[in-house]
């Protein structure tokens, strides 16, 4: 059966939550692509020779074929297509930057939108969800063992792909739950936490042992893993540490770093109706910041009832780095931008009568000044100025800081001969992962800093293709 | 699961346990802590370790009931197994190089000034300790600071027992006469943490002090526990989390602290007076 392309210029548009009652729950607000929407959306690939789409994933999914599956409607041999290079699609489907990698190279982005490739990679990572009834092959064990250090997208997809070659391997990770950013992170709305459950499932029934509760560093060290008879260690404990900005008033009660404020909620369910653990709600809602994050803490905001939510960005809409679904969606949802401006203090409240005052030390409000931009810095960007005098007050109640994280120091600061970079990265050789402890393998964001899923995972995946041929000789 | 091998009542309101944690249990040291949960939707909560026992695999933790997850931990018994524990966290209290210290500990943080106490003293440190607490009836350990220390002073608030006063009543008393000590070691309410240090400044004596702020995972991701120090004039952020809980007392801003402290009060007491409810209705069942 040969089918007519699709020459449409659009992309077949993602069913969502109407915006006014998604802004008030935590279900997944993209609903995801109908077999129907998923096969018109499919015609519109033209199955170019040189495949650019391909290079523009850093796990190099073979996207014409899973595509072409599609046509087919043969969805459980595209997940299969998908599943050879990458080991998470249901979430990468929902999470990855697609407008800055496969799809910035879709020749049909040349005249109209590309491919909705991450919505069909979805489409189809959901269906095997669905419908898929094999359990997944447990290997036949090569006798090596290997510890991963951290349970998120790097640690998770080395693990996986070490798992697949026989190798018996141990996640080691830090808090009470596996997924790391994705289940501390990543908010439901965005992710449902259901399906990172899946995928770590997924791991253990092909033998992965998991262990929760292991910070390494303190419960044990990499020299001790080793001793434990562990044969090489890859390092993918993440970028943990919040940066604040070091302004007046960050210490105030109301002042949160993005980590603690998604940590909150995602994963300490304060968002439930019946929370154990607290957190800030309604009143006025500043986020600093304009990536993926400050969406997620501006949205997460907005859901636990805030009458206002502002994200202040020292920058301006074009250089901010969210993926662009989330600002759109964002906006819909009612989240007002505060472009081009940055705090300069956080103020709290004093009540000169009563310095017992509970309210004493909470916050009222916070300055700000509007920024212009001036002359690109060193990577391009135009770098941000302050207009003399442009100082005003935002009144708020609650402010998060979402500027970014850096790498945690915690397992540098016990590993003898690991080497950093200035800003804490784990220094790797590129092309292999490792460092510079024999059989000591990393990536993720310990090793850039923040960011993105898809470049963790493309980190794990090259890491255990280097171990499997540093254990194989 | 981590078991729940002993547990006993010291008082009405704390509670000593003893925890099968081997992992924790090989490493710990004075001065660090573990972050427990009681069940699988419980929340996460810092306690400092009271003692170890590297053969038994076992850490022992005390803890005061003032809100809902302790009071929850403190229905369980032997034999019964908590949820989560991880550890240990933080860095452990300095005890290199000193000869003369004075322990001042305030009520259940007593429980985490004993093991500093005798750890300095299982390393022939003169080891002078004042411990403090509302009243007799709060009384806890004091056998056992008497087994390590070279001096103990026991005060009351109220005089109930021992002598009547706050501890830092003593403490000037021994600098004012003359004692010398190399640094002053104080674990208590931050109010009266915050009184030794400056007690001890006006002698100049070091004094390290330690922070049990609100925290969350414990290393170093979310930064609720920062806390502010004063150094060489500048305004320092630091997690006491990975960077204490041990810091220099004279450097603390306190009174920040204590307003971070508080900030969720209100949540707090609702969610005690809801587990106590609870548990009082399950006792009428």
């Amino acid at each position: 059966m040969m089918l007519k392309p699709n020459m449409s210029l659009k992309k077949n548009p993602m069913p969502s939550q109407d915006p006014k009652v998604r802004a008030h729950n935590f279900d997944e607000v993209a609903c995801g692509y109908t077999e129907e929407m998923a096969i018109d959306e499919a015609l519109r690939c033209l199955h170019c020779k040189h495949m650019p789409c391909v290079a523009g994933c850093p796990v190099n999914i073979h996207i014409p074929e899973f595509i072409q599956k599609i046509k087919e409607q043969d969805y459980e041999g595209a997940y299969q297509i998908i599943s050879q290079t990458s080991s998470l699609p249901a979430v990468c489907g929902r999470v990855c930057p697609q407008e800055t990698q496969c799809e910035a190279k879709c020749v049909r982005g040349i005249k109209g939108e590309p491919v909705g490739i991450g919505r069909l990679e979805r489409f189809v990572a959901d269906w095997h969800n669905a419908h898929a009834e094999t359990a997944p092959e447990v290997p036949a064990s090569n006798g090596h063992k290997v510890a991963i250090i951290g349970s998120g997208p790097s640690g998770l997809t080395c693990a996986g792909d070490l798992a697949k070659k026989g190798y018996k391997v141990t996640v080691f990770e830090a808090l009470h739950l596996a997924g790391g950013v994705l289940v501390y992170g990543i908010p439901e709305f965005r992710l449902p936490k259901a399906i990172v459950q899946k995928e770590v499932d997924n791991l253990k029934a092909m033998g992965v042992d998991v262990e929760t509760n292991m910070v390494i560093g303190k419960t044990l060290t990499i020299d001790e893993i080793f001793e434990m008879g562990y044969e090489a260690v890859f390092i993918g404990s993440g970028a943990g540490l919040p940066n604040f900005m070091n302004i007046p008033g960050e210490s105030l009660k109301g002042v949160y770093s993005a980590n603690e404020y998604l940590t909150r909620s995602n994963l300490m369910k304060a968002f439930r109706d019946d929370p154990v653990t607290p957190i800030m709600k309604g009143g006025r809602v500043a986020v600093v910041g304009g990536g993926n994050v400050a969406m997620d803490a501006a949205r997460t905001a907005l859901r636990l009832g805030a009458e206002k939510v502002y994200i202040v960005y020292r920058r301006s809409m074009e250089e901010l780095p969210a993926r662009r679904e989330e600002v759109e969606h964002a906006m819909e949802e009612g989240i007002e931008f505060n472009l081009l401006t940055n705090p300069t203090e956080i103020l709290g409240f004093t009540n000169p009568e009563n310095p017992r005052d509970p309210k004493n030390g909470t916050v009222t409000g916070m300055t700000c000044i509007r920024m212009e931009l001036g002359e690109p810095d060193e990577r391009g960007r135009r770098r941000p100025v302050p207009i003399p005098d442009s100082e005003f007050t935002l009144p708020v109640d609650t402010v998060i800081m979402a500027i970014g994280t850096s790498p945690n120091p915690l397992i540098k600061s016990t590993t003898k001969g690991l080497e950093v970079n200035r800003r804490g990265g784990i220094v790797v050789e590129e092309n292999t992962g490792a460092t510079s402890r024999e059989g000591v393998y990393a990536g993720g964001d310990a090793v850039t800093g923040a960011a993105t899923v898809i470049s963790a995972m493309g980190a794990g995946k090259v890491a255990a293709k280097a171990i499997d041929e540093y254990l194989s000789k | 699961m981590y078991l729940i091998v002993d547990k006993k009542s010291l008082n009405p309101t704390v509670t000593y346990m003893e925890i099968e944690a081997p992992f924790v249990a090989r490493k710990a040291e004075p001065g660090q802590f573990i972050i427990l949960r009681v069940d699988a939707d419980g929340e996460r909560i810092p306690l400092t370790i009271a003692g170890y026992d590297r053969e038994k695999g076992t850490v022992q933790i005390i803890f005061q009931i003032v809100g809902a997850t302790t009071e929850k931990l403190n229905h369980l018994q032997a034999g019964d197994s908590i949820q989560d524990f991880v550890g240990p966290l933080g860095v452990a209290t300095e005890t290199e190089g000193l000869k003369k210290v004075c322990v001042v500990g305030g009520g259940v943080g007593c429980a985490i000034a004993l093991p500093v106490a005798r750890k300095l003293h299982e390393l022939g440190v003169e080891v002078t300790s004042i411990i403090g607490f509302r009243s007799k009836d709060l009384l806890i350990l004091e056998d056992e600071f008497a087994a390590c220390s070279d001096e103990l002073i026991v005060m009351t608030d109220d005089g109930s027992y021992a002598r009547q006063g706050n501890v830092t009543v003593p403490l000037k008393e021994m600098l004012e006469a003359g004692r010398t000590f190399d640094k002053i070691i104080t674990i208590g309410p931050l109010i009266m943490m915050k009184f030794v240090v400056l007690t001890a400044k006006e002698f100049q004596v070091p004094c390290t002090v330690s922070m049990n702020p609100i925290m969350i995972d414990g290393t170093g991701m979310c930064g609720g526990c920062r806390l502010t120090l004063n150094q060489d004039g500048k305004r320092v952020t630091k997690f006491a989390c990975v960077d204490g809980p041990d810091f220099d007392g004279y450097e603390v801003d306190f009174d920040e602290a204590m307003s971070r402290g508080a900030m969720y009060r209100d949540f707090e007491r609702h969610a005690y007076e809801e587990a106590c409810n609870l548990f009082a209705k399950e006792v009428k069942a």
